[in-house]
């Protein structure tokens, strides 16, 4: 770690400390801001998120080496935390807090873009299960019923099986594919109560076709169950990234995702603990914060039902 | 006057409700007949329940389905064409195009996520297919038209940032964008208080005059229907009972539910009988339930004048001169000097 990544790392608290800061003063102005921040874990929960986030994004600046370098296989394997190397080096000689840091990219950026794919189907489908009632509802949601019953895990395995091993974008669509069903259930609970509102009813009057109005009308005012399961399924897609990649199914090595860290590590957890904790608590951590602030968000926008 | 031929023929209008619980069908609009002429105003009124707003959303077949079903034998004709049987895209042409609605609530009738000039400008987009900017410069012209003050700053407020009486003029303003040549007016001023109700029926008014359409209005206040209106429509249970021209209907009601109607409302320049101060008149019980309209004339239980007759049979619409009434007192009008003691 030279004195840059030091100032990088610092540089990236303060400025997630800053963008707490903000998003305080700007949720004082209203009623559902100060709910959010009324509860104690939502702005720890931010910051937690907001620096993984700008570490991610800032990987090249603060970590001292390339993920994939192995610096010195012969003498620098388990190297334990030091000056130098801040969390040790892996079993491959490889720097850990490198490869936390551009496993931050990986982890983070697979569970966002599962969970948009999730819920961007979850939506659609939700929508026009509760629009149009009928044989469509029955249809698709039955069609639900059988998702929500598969063990999730297994499908992905068998998917994985059956391709060998899969590139990443491949995996965020696999996992965004099986994860909307719960999203869609929400959904439509939230859109068969919308489509009764006074406002829709008006939008039809007004000649807008069912897919204007769904779109224009009834989702927009769904976006708060949207939001909050989104927030809660992030950590979810995580947990299940990082346990197939763990297996050795998820992501390839050498690339960095926080699972297949653990699972490099794993093997020498009695002599070098780090190389598996390390990564261990970035999940911890992250997915922790992502239910802080989904719980938040839950209260924040939704304030007639109560927190659990 | 010229007979021009009916804007909106309205035939024999049956829309029922089946009822989840099995307790049978809730027939809520019954057979109901009328016409709409060009550039008109027609006042359809009636007690909460009676069908008024299941015959105006029929006439957009937005009633939801199911439970509820238009039966076969309706017949809805706008400008010749059977509204019943048009295809979704050529409905949607005539919706919010010629024949706009606005709605009861104007707390819960604008799309809470949109400013103003979103949901005025949507009409304009949807049927003339204006550019964005050319729709946004329509909301401001709409929102003068309708007399709400600073409308370039207004047009990108939100609903919740207007009082009740300034979003019944929003609605006004979107229901009217594409020009429609019938506008029906749902309860238009129930939710708003007094001093706003005049000046939106005077706005209703003007823009009628305006824009040339024909206007129907539904209202359970009888002083509404005596401003503004042409003619009438008197509704009860999910029947026309009564039709005529508004100064006929007030100068000589035919139906005893018109009557007791009449009566309700309180006035100050009423013939004071008996005590200086009357008791307002109310007529006796309630609507009866969709589900099981009275057999003979439907009003007969709560009919100061009922007679056998009225419990056996149900009446037809029966004529005098312009003016029709569904009452067997029309046939035999020497029971109404005797009214039958009350039950």
């Amino acid at each position: 770690m030279n004195i840059w990544n030091w100032v990088a790392l610092g540089g990236a608290a303060v400025l997630a400390l800053i963008v707490v800061g903000a998003a305080r003063r700007r949720a004082g102005a209203s009623a559902s801001g100060r709910r959010f921040f009324r509860h104690p874990t939502a702005a720890p929960g931010l910051f937690v998120l907001a620096f993984f986030v700008l570490v991610a994004l800032a990987a090249p600046l603060v970590a001292p080496y390339h993920p994939y370098e192995q610096i010195d296989v012969d003498h620098l394997q388990n190297h334990a935390p030091s000056t130098r190397y801040i969390l040790g080096t892996d079993p491959l000689s490889r720097d850990v807090w490198s490869r936390v840091a551009y496993g931050a990219r990986i982890s983070l950026g697979i569970g966002a873009l599962a969970m948009l794919v999730a819920v961007t189907i979850g939506a659609a489908v939700g929508a026009t299960a509760g629009y149009f009632r009928r044989w469509v509802d029955t249809a698709l949601m039955r069609l639900v019923d059988v998702g929500l019953a598969m063990p999730r895990i297994f499908a992905l395995l068998m998917v994985v099986a059956l391709w060998g091993h899969i590139a990443v974008p491949v995996l965020v669509l696999v996992i965004g594919l099986t994860g909307w069903f719960a999203t869609s259930r929400l959904v439509r609970a939230e859109v068969l109560s919308l489509r009764e509102r006074e406002f829709v009813v008006a939008a039809r009057a007004l000649g807008a076709r069912p897919g204007r109005v769904i779109a224009r009308h009834v989702l927009p005012n769904a976006a708060a169950p949207i939001i909050v399961s989104a927030a809660l399924g992030i950590g979810n897609v995580m947990l299940l990234e990082a346990g197939l990649s763990f297996l050795g199914m998820g992501v390839p090595s050498p690339a960095p995702s926080w699972g297949n860290m653990i699972a490099d590590g794993w093997s020498k957890m009695a002599v070098a603990p780090w190389s598996a904790t390390f990564p261990g608590l970035a999940i911890s951590l992250v997915v922790m914060a992502l239910n802080a602030v989904g719980d938040a968000l839950r209260d924040a926008l939704d304030p007639r039902r109560e927190a659990v | 006057m010229t007979e021009s031929p009916p804007l909106l023929r309205v035939r024999d209008l049956k829309t029922y409700f089946v009822t989840e619980h099995g307790s049978g069908t809730a027939r809520a609009v019954d057979g109901v007949s009328f016409d709409v002429r060009p550039g008109e105003t027609l006042g359809i009124v009636g007690e909460s329940g009676c069908g008024k707003t299941v015959t105006s959303l029929s006439i957009l077949r937005l009633i939801p389905e199911p439970p509820g079903h238009i039966r076969p034998g309706s017949f809805i004709e706008f400008e010749g064409r059977n509204i019943l049987t048009l295809e979704p895209k050529e409905l949607r042409a005539v919706r919010g195009n010629q024949i706009a609605m606005i709605f009861q609530e104007p707390m819960t009738s604008l799309n809470p996520v949109f400013t103003v000039g979103d949901q005025i400008a949507e009409a304009a987009i949807v049927h003339q297919h204006l550019s964005h900017a050319a729709a946004r410069r329509r909301a401001i012209e709409m929102l003068q038209l309708v007399g709400i003050p600073d409308p370039e700053e207004r047009v990108d407020h939100y609903p919740h940032q207007m009082s009740g009486g300034m979003r019944q003029r929003v609605m006004i303003a979107m229901a009217l964008v594409c020009h429609p040549k019938l506008l029906i007016a749902d309860e238009p001023t129930t939710a708003l208080d007094v001093t706003i109700q005049a000046q939106i029926l005077e706005l209703l008014e003007r823009l009628q005059a305006e824009l040339g359409m024909a206007v129907m209005l539904i209202t359970h206040d009888l002083g509404v229907v005596a401003g503004t209106t042409d003619r009438v429509v008197v509704m009860y249970a999910g029947q026309v009972v009564e039709q005529a021209s508004t100064v006929e209907l007030f100068a000589r009601p035919l139906h005893p539910y018109t009557e007791g109607l009449l009566a309700s409302v309180p006035r100050l320049d009423a013939p004071q009988q008996g005590r200086a101060r009357g008791r307002l008149h109310s007529i006796p019980g309630q609507v009866p339930a969709a589900t099981a309209w009275p057999d003979g004339c439907r009003f007969h239980p709560r009919c100061p004048y009922a007679w056998d007759r009225c419990r056996a049979e149900e009446p037809p619409l029966l004529e005098s001169g312009a003016h029709t009434a569904r009452c067997w007192l029309l046939a035999e009008p020497q029971r109404r000097s005797s009214p039958a003691p009350q039950p």
